[in-house]
């Protein structure tokens, strides 16, 4: 079976979660031995230090490039920002807004897929649906939506109404949608009415073993116990509930470090909080993280805290636990569907939160046994049973 | 000859309200009144009450027909609260002088492991509740979760108890069959009953299985079993919880009907009698001793004690319990201590069991919490509250403050 796919992120450039899920499919289904071709924005040119990586993903995903400056989870605003500071002969390539952008990509992604062969159209989240739906209409083979995150998701309730529209149509469009978790399926039907029936789960996977998980990276904090944060610092993860957790936490821990990994665009306002609630001594600002980076963050973290407002997945909480730490996971997010050895929190109940870190960095018994089973339990994730799962997907919409 | 020797565990915990650290010192109050009075009066309507009756009519209806019940203090004291009525036909059952009523910790602990002082105290409160309710001094003794082993048996010969109940464990019994008395080790006169595993849960655990090859399963069925020991041993131990009928088998699955066919179907064989436990340790003698120097339990494939102490939250929950023991003990106050038996009930321990959590087995079906780092984290908190009452209460004798964390 050979996939046509169309993204945009591919490994190593990507900020969110979704270029690794599309990296990692792609990955997988090569192993079930499915060609995919792999339509990405762009090929970054600042690729080339890690570019034998990427040759290593051109094993199984051809790569074609569109140019473009697409950056997902991109806001039209910070779209704006990239494309002002562009210079002039530069900014003649490029759409002046993010759905103009949008659009060219579908363009451009057309003329390609003209020259290739497929079975079977694979698009993921609202940028590439139209393209998808393009492709569909020229070839008339079977259009799969993977969603990934709902517009609703990544604006905390507040959507852009022509980017939910788009959302709208491709959902409404394709001939079967896959979401990623229960949570985001319902949030699909509820948000966008589609017919609950062309509807399937495929909660995502990560890499079964890596040399990155045993790095053994120790915390500089000897005598402190280490919380993360690690993600966008937007109001889809729930930056501002993570501080006012650690302003309990602190009263019960005042030696507490918490670790804050990551950027976007609330970034100045959480280091505003943290000063101005005198959690300055506690707080440890890293920055966005990448690579091994990541990996060394989990291994010196004692607990991670993952209070998303809404998370259609959260596949940063299964590489927590592959890294050997154990998770504190919003029960608005898809992962608390498949992890049962973790915390689990309602986002807003930041006192709930916090009873649960102030016990789990007080007693060795809790943390022990939690990180114990974590362990145990994380051994149970790979990239294989997802991509089989995409594969008997594309088997029964064949069939339809 | 086959004596029948059913033995039903009647047991209710006080189970605790959410409680987290932010009340640690400012809520007095532990229990989760509003849920344990729904809880009771769920179970009193479709199990308490309608299994009681049945039994009451079955043994108006069949003379010959005997059963025993071990009920827990924490249970009869929430009868009292929220469904007196059940104690009302438990005593109705008694007077019929069919029924045996066995002794146990008043709280259903697992205080045996981690004090003998506590525990004996616990087991002299259920004994004068029982001769205070239906005017009787239990012979028979049974152990939480049918927890047992030598010491045990040793220890509760020496209280004057007659028998003492067992899981018939294959490890323990090895060739040896569970439908004989045994004579636990370095003991005299104390006879050992042991639970026939496999008859006990095909009614128990089995009833409804729809993937078990001998579902449905008929009074016929059962009895076809149970005669098969007629010459291979002297009694059929059938042991098991009481909310077997109408709470864990629904009335749907037909248990009741199962049940009010059951002892007429025994009958039928002209060698079965049913006895009580006291009844078949005062007619037979002990075919052999037992040896069960580790301890075993009626719970999970392991029969052992590990749903309730085999990680370290419940180690570390367990021991830091204990260990103000004596404290509380010298508050000489006796809310305080009343409230610290209550969480000696092993209810609190099993809800912290990690073990099959994943596969989200029987374990979840009775557990009030999502997980069971919460239940720890709860039950933890409140043991900490407990500590600043208890240093309150003691601050006038001066007796140092205990640590928990």
């Amino acid at each position: 079976m050979e996939i046509l796919m169309f993204g945009w992120e591919f490994p190593p450039m990507k900020s969110g979660g979704l270029g690794t899920a599309c990296y990692d499919l792609c990955k997988g289904l090569f192993k079930q031995g499915t060609k995919v071709t792999f339509v990405v924005p762009r090929l970054p040119k600042t690729i080339k230090s890690n570019f034998v990586k990427l040759l290593g993903a051109n094993q199984y995903a051809k790569l074609t490039e569109v140019d473009s400056i697409l950056t997902p989870y991109m806001t039209s605003n910070q779209y704006l920002d990239v494309y002002d500071n562009l210079d002039v002969a530069t900014k003649q390539n490029y759409g002046k807004n993010l759905l103009a952008e949008v659009k060219r990509y579908t363009q451009a992604a057309i003329k390609i897929t003209e020259n290739e062969n497929f079975d079977i159209i694979h698009v993921h989240d609202w940028m590439t649906y139209e393209a998808g739906q393009i492709a569909k209409e020229k070839s008339g083979k079977s259009l799969v939506a993977h969603i990934h995150a709902t517009e609703f998701d990544r604006t905390g309730g507040n959507p852009n109404m022509e980017i939910s529209h788009k959302e709208y149509l491709g959902l409404n469009a394709a001939d079967m949608i896959i979401a990623n978790s229960e949570y985001t399926k319902d949030n699909v039907i509820k948000n966008y009415k589609v017919d609950a029936d062309k509807l399937r789960v495929v909660h995502w996977g990560i890499a079964e073993d890596s040399p990155s998980y045993h790095l053994n990276a120790e915390s500089p904090f000897k005598d402190s116990k280490v919380v993360l944060f690690l993600g966008r610092v937007t109001i889809q993860k729930g930056p501002d509930y993570f501080v006012d957790m650690a302003e309990k936490v602190k009263k019960y821990v005042p030696n507490v470090k918490f670790v804050f990994a990551g950027d976007g665009d609330m970034f100045p306002k959480i280091v505003d909080q943290v000063m101005e609630r005198d959690l300055a001594e506690n707080f440890v600002f890293t920055g966005f993280l990448r690579g091994e980076d990541v990996h060394k963050a989990f291994q010196m973290a004692d607990l991670y805290a993952m209070p998303s407002v809404s998370e259609p997945f959260g596949l940063v909480a299964l590489e927590s636990i592959k890294n050997g730490t154990p998770v504190l996971l919003s029960k608005q997010s898809g992962v608390a569907e498949v992890l049962t050895n973790a915390f689990k929190v309602n986002f807003w109940d930041v006192d709930e939160m916090a009873n649960k870190i102030v016990s789990f960095l007080n007693h060795p018994a809790l943390s022990h046994d939690l990180k114990a089973n974590t362990i145990e339990e994380a051994k149970g994730f790979n990239l294989d049973d997802p991509a089989k799962k995409c594969l008997d997907c594309y088997d029964e919409v064949k069939k339809w | 000859m086959v004596d029948i020797c059913f033995y039903f565990q009647v047991h209710q915990p006080f189970r605790m309200k959410k409680y987290s650290i932010f009340q640690i010192g400012n809520d007095e109050k532990y229990f989760d009144s509003t849920k344990n009075q729904e809880i009771m009066q769920k179970v009193t309507k479709k199990c308490y009450l309608p299994t009681n009756k049945l039994m009451l009519e079955l043994l108006r209806k069949h003379p010959e027909f005997k059963i025993a019940y071990s009920i827990s203090g924490t249970a009869i004291d929430q009868f009292e609260k929220y469904s007196p009525e059940v104690l009302d036909t438990f005593k109705e059952l008694a007077k019929t002088k069919q029924v045996e009523f066995l002794d146990e910790t008043y709280h259903h602990s697992l205080s045996f492991l981690y004090s003998k002082k506590e525990f004996y105290d616990q087991v002299e409160m259920h004994t004068q509740k029982m001769q205070k309710l239906f005017g009787v001094k239990p012979k028979v003794f049974r152990n939480t979760e049918l927890i047992y082993n030598n010491e045990l048996a040793e220890y509760v010969e020496k209280m004057g108890y007659k028998g003492i109940l067992a899981e018939g464990a294959d490890h323990v019994l090895g060739w040896k069959s569970p439908n004989f008395l045994y004579q636990p080790r370095n003991t005299k006169k104390i006879k050992l009953l042991l639970k026939n595993y496999k008859l006990s849960d095909d009614i128990a655990f089995r009833f409804s299985d729809k993937s078990w090859p001998e579902h449905p399963l008929t009074t016929k069925k059962f009895g076809g079993w149970l005669n098969k020991v007629n010459g291979n041993g002297i009694c059929v131990n059938l042991f098991m919880d009481y909310e077997t009928f109408g709470e864990h088998q629904w009335s749907d699955t037909g248990i009741f009907k199962f049940m009010k066919g059951l002892p007429a179907e025994l009958l039928k064989h002209p060698d079965n009698q049913f006895k009580t436990p006291l009844e078949v340790v005062n007619s037979h003698e002990a075919v052999d001793e037992l040896h069960v120097p580790h301890t075993v339990s009626w719970a999970d494939t392991e029969r052992d004690v590990s749903a309730w102490l085999g990680n370290k939250m419940q180690q570390a929950a367990i021991s830091r319990l204990y260990a103000i023991e004596e404290e509380v003990k010298q508050s000489e106050d006796k809310k305080l201590l009343e409230t610290w038996r209550r969480l000696t009930t092993s209810d609190h321990f099993y809800y912290m069991c990690t073990k099959w959590f994943s596969d989200g087995d029987v374990h979840k079906y009775f557990n009030p919490y999502e997980t069971p780092y919460d239940s720890f984290i709860n039950f933890m908190n409140i043991l900490n509250d407990m500590l600043i009452r208890l240093k309150t209460s003691n601050s006038q004798t001066g007796i140092e403050k205990a640590k928990v964390y």
